[in-house]
């Protein structure tokens, strides 16, 4: 077994073969961490988090959510869940968005796209490569109205996802280091990776 | 597990304050004037500087000028319109819907709302709406997904629409689809709500920077309805005067630091 520890605020990438699991461990709890797939022998084949929502017909990563590509096909299928509800609708935080969500005086505070484009760098990619990604342990709830809100994580220290690949894949993770809204509990922490046959 | 030193109480107290504080505000969006849907039908376009028809399952690419209008007119029900967009300047800067709903605390987008690129700024704006039904989370219907494999899809015509200005797949951003009344309820499940929709809806979009677009007409995989795809119009108009009290440049703070973020450059 594989074991990765990343430090809070980093970003992490990678191989998880078809039919291997892999699990995020929100160490700490409540923590964000901001996650895309690629098609690891084809990078234009990635994450789709329309075509997922759309295929289980409804809006939250849980267990049984088959995780789309933008091809239609299934990438991981999630197997376990201890905290019970993902967002894939709110994307990662960014430099840009801080200064509409928060004001200027955040535009120089460390966030997920920067760790996404250094990390994406490492693999022959760019800004154009990233798409709205999967927030495990983020709590987004979207009311009947439409509005939507970032609230307290659910996670408890130590819960954890598991997904199985249906094909290989390239997972690449952000630690967020968001510290503007309670997504992190306003304390990011470092996570764990295990990947398993 | 790798150790973690917590951060100071006070630090996080006062990240914590500020954020409910933004978030009170959102939650309690307000504008100066409410934003009552726009008449049906669709009085006359101004200074119109291009008319197309998209046929049922087809789509286009167009360019846009900042201030420029596009009026997409319903030809009825059973369509939907979805849209892409990238900053003309840079491609790499896009339509990020993430971003959009998330900083507008809100993923029912309509009059008053703007569309933001994944650089904080705005790309267009919503100035003009009759029915408020879109959707920003479903996407569109692939080769598999709705119908059969004689009909168009929107993921095809989306790569096709890209290619033609030089995109590819890797470009596609999330899409946003008009006149797609796909909601939530209260377990996250998404449903129709047909009766959001009249056949004669039309929205009018401003350019807030040199775009380009691209528009597919197809049927939404939530859509009930069958039968064939109906037209839709789209008409480009030119740039008008912005009043300075103007309900989407205005009617939230993140519109504001949006639009200071184009102005910013």
């Amino acid at each position: 077994m594989q074991i990765h520890d990343i430090p809070a605020e980093k970003p992490w990438s990678g191989i998880v073969r078809k039919g291997q699991t892999i699990r995020i461990i929100d160490a700490y709890g409540q923590q964000a961490i901001d996650t895309i797939f690629y098609n690891a022998h084809d990078h234009g084949e990635r994450y789709s988090a329309q075509d997922t929502m759309r295929e289980q017909g409804a809006a939250y990563i849980t267990e049984g959510t088959k995780v789309m590509s933008n091809d239609g096909r299934v990438m991981l299928t999630v197997t376990a869940d201890l905290s019970g509800r993902h967002d894939t609708c709110a994307g990662c935080c960014s430099c840009e968005s801080n200064t509409v969500r928060f004001g200027e005086g955040t535009r120089q505070l460390h966030a997920c796209r920067e760790n996404f484009i250094l990390e994406l760098a490492r693999h022959g990619m760019t800004k154009r490569d990233i798409v709205p990604n999967i927030n495990f342990f983020m709590n987004v709830p979207i009311s009947p109205n439409g509005a939507m809100t970032i609230d307290d994580g659910i996670s408890a220290p130590g819960d954890h996802v598991e997904l199985v690949a249906e094909m290989d894949v390239l997972c690449v993770i952000s630690n967020c280091p968001q510290i503007n809204n309670p997504c992190n509990g306003f304390d990011p922490t470092p996570i764990r990776v295990e990947i398993r046959d | 597990m790798m150790p973690h030193t917590p951060r100071p109480p006070e630090a996080i107290a006062a990240d914590r304050a500020r954020y409910e504080d933004h978030q009170r505000k959102g939650l309690a969006f307000t504008p100066k004037s409410p934003p009552t849907p726009s008449p049906r039908p669709a009085p006359p376009p101004v200074d119109v500087l291009r008319t197309e028809v998209i046929k049922g399952g087809w789509y286009t690419q167009l360019a846009m000028q900042t201030g420029q209008v596009l009026r997409i007119q319903s030809g009825g029900l059973g369509g939907s319109v979805s849209l892409a967009a990238w900053a003309d300047a840079d491609r790499s800067e896009r339509l990020n819907l993430p971003d959009t709903v998330k900083v507008q605390w809100t993923t029912e987008l309509r009059k008053g709302r703007v569309l933001f690129s994944d650089m904080g700024r705005v790309m267009l704006s919503i100035t003009e709406d009759s029915s408020g039904a879109h959707d920003v989370l479903t996407g569109g219907s692939g080769p598999d997904g709705a119908g059969t494999p004689v009909q168009r899809n929107t993921r095809d015509n989306m790569i096709l629409a890209a290619a033609k200005l030089g995109l590819s797949r890797r470009d596609l951003p999330m899409l946003m689809t008009f006149f797609a009344p796909v909601r939530v309820d209260a377990a996250g499940r998404f449903f129709w709500n047909a009766t959001l929709l009249s056949g004669t809806d039309w929205v009018e979009l401003r350019a807030e920077m040199p775009l380009v677009l691209a528009l597919s007409n197809t049927r939404h995989p939530l859509d009930p309805t069958f039968g064939k795809v109906p037209p839709v119009t789209l008409t480009l108009q030119g740039a008008r005067a912005v009043a300075e009290d103007d309900l989407c440049r205005t009617a939230t703070a993140e519109a504001i630091r949006g639009f200071e973020n184009n102005a910013r450059g």
